[in-house]
């Protein structure tokens, strides 16, 4: 009977199973690699808004406070999505032909909201709660980025589970004094950790619950 | 009733050689005689068992048992190994691929001008009232982003005192029902709401010429002020209009008992916290009735004895007699219970008021002689502390014999006040209703407003209200659904319900409330103001103005003789609906004088044996008279003492259904009066012998997809003689049976201590008597290592000895957590999702048990037999003593509901949570993650609220108070069985319970630690009443 396999396909054979490992290691790879990457994430994908609304243009230029319009951010979980009337507030005095702020006219017109782009939409199983952040000395800056600096307002972190971990199990490394969360031109000191240490005690942050599942999830 | 093709292997089971559900006698009784051989009192040996089957210890039930969820494994039959492994393959490969989704697009949408107060994330607290049978209950109720979302007790409101029941509870479930009625018909065509006052007000305008005289209205119990004086407004427009009154479970004897004792219609307020004895002739005051929230709260803090007295010598508690025929929660807390036969209550009550001295002709008290003496002594010594309550169930003669009792005892004024009755138009309901249906049919009625209710489906059958209806020229009728009623009316308004609505109502002291919607009505439906003012003078009045108007000319006669301020007015107003009640409106107690009594002679006893069977009529403890028949959180709520689901059945006592050859879940042909209807037999353990009860509210055939079809209905027997019972009732087997769908055997913990209780007096003596040696562990028996709980340690105790089975912490734990309803082929497998269940344990002799009450929840174990078995670390222990359920890592091994001993654990087999229905998503708490198929879930201390308070005392930079969160369950309970708190704080208050010697943990020898301990009960039986427990 005549051999099917010549003897080289032996080694064909061992190559392919070791070849295997690495096909498989380099999918695993290339699937956390697509998991994390700004196509699921949106991470820095700035978003188009009903109203091309400039962060940079009211919080950058105009100085406007982040707590003008996102009012509840110190008061409860949800930092607050000012209504038509905030804007109206200015806009019934300037600007007020510009066909660029025609829906935000016809929403007060009209009685009817402006739909928003969502841009930070955290998973429906996760409770985030600005105001204790904001309480313990997290500044804006710290999950939102440079927002003084964006046109559109795009996602400046992966809002990933890892990237929440990362804060939560270390919070020194972010913690910031109280009194300078809304300032957006803050810089950590050389000496962070001392002063993250420093703080943690001080504001009496709970590292150890931190990582509770409960903490976020429930 | 259709048969279940899928139940078919459970039917083979019951129908088996052997039949467990045969009565014991039949089988052999193994538990039951060891428990009779046992000294009384030692409380190591008392013997508890939950059913039926379960005392049997049958083959059958032994098999029952040993699937862990039973009749899961029958689902796979069909499948060969093969097909199983690919499905399985498949299964996971697609589960892999299905978690690659991206984030979809999702919207902000703000207002455009934000309301005042509202602050999108914090719920907003109005005070409102839901009233049943007309009588109110004071609720706060949480509001998220202007949707209802649950409801709490208003903690101001005297029938409530921050409690609820269960009705209350599921009630913001009703407002979501996607099968509300939505528009106006006419004769089944969606018509506009003008063309019907068109319709309407063209016939008005014939009735007006003749002053009304062919115009009825058909109301339930009304004590709304506002509602009363818009249809007395109405009955002078009309002067030779009628207004009658109707509602199936009314309360006309107690008001008829009144009238013979009195001479005028008089309510009745018990003040439970000042009585020390207490009779009950067959009231199930704790269960429903008016006032029974606070009467539970008032009842039970006279039996918490870690809040009454500091040693355990001079520990006191009220003693509680009940006399009744079918077992009730009220019955199931009695210290001494009679079971007696409905139509024997009459003779009973006579026999008490001779023993006691009264004149009144009273038979032979025969082998209870004994037993009455002690009771009427018992009685006689707290004299004016004690308390004889008439069922509203019973005839007027009890009542009068009853109101007699209390009089001699001196009573009144004391625990029983008198005052003018808090209904509107206090009237003979079934008499109302009987001349109704004689004008109807003699022709006189031309126009006929059914102003809510449902008389089709609820009038007496022996007056045939559907027939004469239809001889009614036109007829309107405004209700929630579109039911048995409309359908035969021409004009049909849906109506808005009591959270969408202005209105307002009166408590059972007679205390006013405002109802005040939260929520604009989701549909176009109007409330009773707006329909009756549409024929007034001024027809577009809003519902609000109606109210308010009523409440402005009305001012000042609430004391304030001054010219109307008007914002004077406006203060009272906003003080109204800010707290709830209108102060100082409860009724004043009234001095009445007994009229002399003058009790008929008793009937001669016939000397037959065998007495006939007799039929007693009670409402439903879970869907009422039918109102709530389409709740599905109540329809899947296990009734307190069957623990049966989705269905009414004919219960009946052990020894009859075995003297009549009966089993569980055959079906029955029940003949009363010629008419009959088929009902599945359920045996109830402390029924009366030879009396079946029934539940009403069941068989309805237009209350919406959840209610159509369920149970039978009970009214098809109910008639003007024999409003709650009557005798006569035949009894014939079909040889069908019906499955019905019980929660009692599942989960069973094989005959372990888990319930502990002792009498008063076997707790002065061993106040440690819920410690038997056997039970202790040493705690440092695990291979585990200890967890630190530096900061808080939360913990709960539930004191059994206060736990009155009343179910209101089963749906506010539903209604809090978002659980869903699985519908009744699933709970018969064992499928019920509910968080918190409340076992019932019965203890002693078939005919009369002790019943006893146990809610289980997640015990929370600080060794957590779950969490070690989790493969992928989705249940987990929190730093402060949590055992955390992650979601959304679960991938639904179920080896956690595997391991856990408490069998709490509740998994998702399909995606039972309505995620596609718009309304029912509104009824969803924001602050819980909805869960999807294939994920287990749990009780989780309420970790929302915790979070809540957490985060806020670190905002404010302290720790949290004690009695700052408080779990749903404690929330809704009236009896204030159940605590929460910081068990790291000796001084919180769960942390003294604990503390008290009668705590013990539930299977404590597993070592498990669980954080959730059960205080154990504690009953106050009549020392000289030690031998005749048997007897009765």
């Amino acid at each position: 009977m005549p051999q099917i396999f010549r003897p080289s396909t032996n080694t064909f054979s061992r190559l392919s199973i070791f070849g295997s490992l690495f096909i498989l290691a380099a999918l695993a790879w290339g699937l956390a690699l697509i998991n994390r990457s700004s196509y699921v994430t949106r991470e820095g994908v700035a978003r188009e808004q009903p109203v091309p609304f400039s962060h940079r243009h009211h919080a950058g230029e105009l100085g406007i406070d982040c707590r003008y319009c996102h009012t509840s951010v110190e008061r409860t979980a949800i930092a607050g999505i000012p209504p038509t009337k905030t804007c109206m507030n200015c806009h019934s005095q300037i600007w007020i032909d510009s066909p660029m702020l025609e829906p935000v006219r016809a929403s007060f017109r009209t009685d009817k909201s402006i739909e928003w782009i969502k841009v930070h939409d955290l998973p429906d199983f996760v409770y985030f709660n600005h105001s204790i952040h904001v309480r313990k000395g997290i500044g804006c800056v710290s999950c939102h980025g440079r927002v003084d600096r964006m046109n559109l307002t795009w996602q400046e972190s992966s809002l990933q589970m890892e990237w929440c971990l990362n804060c939560h199990r270390h919070p020194e490394q972010y913690v910031r004094p109280r009194d300078q969360v809304f300032n957006m031109e803050w810089q950590p000191p050389s000496d962070q950790l001392t002063l993250g240490r420093q703080l943690v005690r001080e504001y009496n942050i709970q590292v150890q619950q931190l990582t509770d599942c409960s903490i976020c999830h429930r | 009733m259709s048969e279940d093709p899928s139940l078919t292997d459970r039917e083979t089971f019951a129908a088996a050689p052997g039949d467990p559900t045969r009565p014991p006698e039949a089988s052999g009784v193994r538990a039951g005689n060891a428990s009779a051989e046992r000294p009384p009192g030692a409380a190591a040996g008392r013997q508890y068992w939950r059913s039926l089957e379960e005392l049997a210890d049958s083959e059958g039930f032994r098999a029952f048992l040993d699937a862990e969820f039973p009749r899961e494994a029958s689902v796979l039959d069909a499948v060969g190994r093969r097909q199983f492994l690919k499905l399985m393959g498949a299964s996971m490969a697609l589960a892999g691929l299905s978690a690659c989704t991206r984030q979809p697009t999702e919207k902000v949408v703000p207002y455009v001008n934000a309301p005042e107060q509202l602050v999108p994330g914090e719920p907003l607290f109005f005070a409102t009232a839901m009233s049943i049978g007309g009588i109110a209950t004071g609720l706060l109720v949480e509001s998220h982003m202007g949707r209802p979302t649950k409801v709490e007790g208003n903690p101001e409101h005297p029938a409530s005192l921050g409690a609820t029941d269960a009705f209350g509870q599921a009630s913001v479930l009703g407002v979501y029902d996607p099968d509300r009625s939505q528009v106006v018909r006419n004769v089944g065509e969606i018509r506009p709401w003008s063309a019907f006052l068109d319709a309407a007000r063209r016939a008005l305008g014939a009735q007006r010429e003749r002053q009304g005289a062919g115009l009825r209205l058909l109301t339930e119990t009304i004590t709304s002020p506002t509602l009363a004086e818009q249809i007395r407004g109405l009955l002078k427009d009309y002067p030779q209009a009628k207004w009658h009154q109707y509602e199936p479970v009314a309360r006309d004897t107690a008001r008829a008992g009144a009238v013979m004792a009195f001479g005028e219609p008089i309510d009745v307020q018990y003040h439970l916290d000042k009585a020390d004895v207490i009779l009950s002739l067959d009231a199930d005051f704790l269960g429903c009735g008016p006032g029974s929230v606070r009467y539970v709260r008032d009842f039970t803090r006279r039996r918490q004895l870690h809040a009454a007295s500091d040693t355990v010598a001079d520990a006191t508690m009220n003693r509680l007699y009940v006399v009744e025929t079918t077992p009730t929660v009220t019955g199931a807390m009695a210290d001494h219970r009679i079971p007696v036969r409905a139509s024997d209550m009459e003779a009973f009550a006579r026999s008490v008021a001779a023993v006691m001295g009264l004149d009144v002709p009273a038979p032979l008290t025969g082998n209870r002689a004994t037993w009455m003496k002690a009771m009427v002594s018992d009685l006689n010594d707290h004299r004016g502390k004690s308390l004889v309550i008439a069922g509203d169930h019973q005839p007027p003669l009890v009542h009068v014999l009853a109101h007699a009792m209390n009089a001699a005892l001196g009573n009144v004024g004391q625990t029983v006040l008198y005052t003018d009755p808090i209904e509107a138009n206090a009237v003979d309901q079934l008499q109302s209703l009987r001349e109704l249906v004689a004008d109807m049919d003699a022709g006189t009625v031309e126009m006929l407003f059914i102003l809510g209710g449902n008389p089709v489906y609820t009038a007496p059958a022996d007056l045939h209200f559907a027939d004469s209806l239809q001889k009614v020229g036109l007829r309107v009728h405004l209700s929630l659904y579109d039911d048995e009623t409309s359908v035969l009316c021409h004009w049909h308004v849906p109506e808005s319900h009591y959270l969408e609505s202005w209105s307002d109502t009166r408590a059972y002291d007679g205390t006013v409330s405002i109802v005040q919607p939260l929520i604009a009505p989701l549909y176009s439906s109007k409330t009773v103001h707006e329909l009756l003012a549409a024929f007034s003078d001024r027809p577009d009045r809003s519902s609000h103005d109606i109210v308010h108007d009523y409440w402005k000319n009305r001012f000042p006669a609430l004391g304030d003789k001054e010219p109307i301020a008007d914002a004077a007015f406006e203060r009272f107003w906003h003080k109204a609906l800010h707290d709830g009640f209108v102060p100082d409106t409860a009724l004043p107690p009234k001095p009445v004088a007994l009229k002399p009594l003058a009790v008929p002679a008793l009937q001669p006893l016939k000397p037959d044996i065998q007495q006939p069977l007799e039929i007693v009529f009670r409402p439903d403890p879970t869907v009422f008279d039918g109102r709530f028949a389409n709740n599905g959180w109540l329809q899947e709520l296990p009734k307190p003492i069957t623990k049966l689901t989705w269905d009414n059945v004919a219960m009946i006592s052990p020894a009859t259904a075995q003297r009549l050859g009966l089993s569980n879940e055959d079906v029955v042909e029940l003949t009363y009066d010629e008419r009959n209807v088929r009902a599945p037999i359920w045996i109830v353990p402390g029924h009366a012998q030879d009396s079946i009860t029934v539940h009403l509210g069941y068989g309805r055939t237009r209350a919406g997809q959840v209610g159509n079809g369920a149970g039978f209905n009970a009214y098809t027997l109910r008639t003007t003689t024999a409003s709650w019972f009557g005798t006569g009732l035949e009894i014939r087997q079909t040889g069908a049976r019906y499955p019905l769908a019980s929660t009692q055997h599942h989960f069973s913990m094989e005959g372990r201590e888990l319930v502990r209780s002792a009498t008063l007096e076997e707790y002065r003596a061993h106040p440690d008597f819920a410690h038997p040696a056997e039970h202790e562990t040493p705690r440092d028996l695990t291979m585990y290592a200890d967890h630190p709980y530096p900061n808080y340690a939360w913990g709960l105790a539930v004191d059994l000895g206060s736990c009155v089975g009343c179910n209101a912490c089963v749906v506010a734990c539903q209604s809090e957590n978002n659980i869903p309803v699985v519908g009744k082929d699933q709970v018969a497998r064992g499928r019920e999702m509910h968080w918190l269940r409340i076992d019932r344990y019965y203890e002693g002799g078939l005919d009369n048990p002790e019943t006893h009450h146990q809610p289980v929840m997640c015990q929370h174990c600080e060794n957590a037999p779950c969490e070690v078995v989790c493969p992928v670390g989705a249940t987990v222990h929190s730093s402060e003593g949590l055992n955390e359920m992650v979601y959304n890592r679960c991938v639904g091994t179920k080896y956690c509901s595997n391991n856990c001993p408490y069998k709490v654990r509740r998994f998702n087999f399909y995606l039972y949570s309505n995620q596609t229905v718009e309304t029912l998503k509104m009824a969803a708490n924001p602050d819980v993650t909805v869960r999807t198929r294939g994920v287990m879930e749990k009780c989780t201390y309420c970790v929302q609220r915790i979070n809540t308070a957490r985060i806020q005392a670190k905002k404010e930079d302290r720790t949290i108070r004690d009695g700052e969160i408080v779990t749903a369950c404690q929330q809704a309970c009236p009896a204030g069985a159940i605590v929460f708190g910081d068990i790291n704080d000796p001084n919180s208050r769960v942390a003294k319970l604990k503390a008290d010697q009668r705590n013990y943990s539930l299977l404590g020898e597993l070592n498990t630690r669980p954080r959730t301990s059960y205080v154990a009960r504690v009953r106050n039986p009549n020392p000289a009443l030690h031998d005749q427990e048997g007897e009765a």
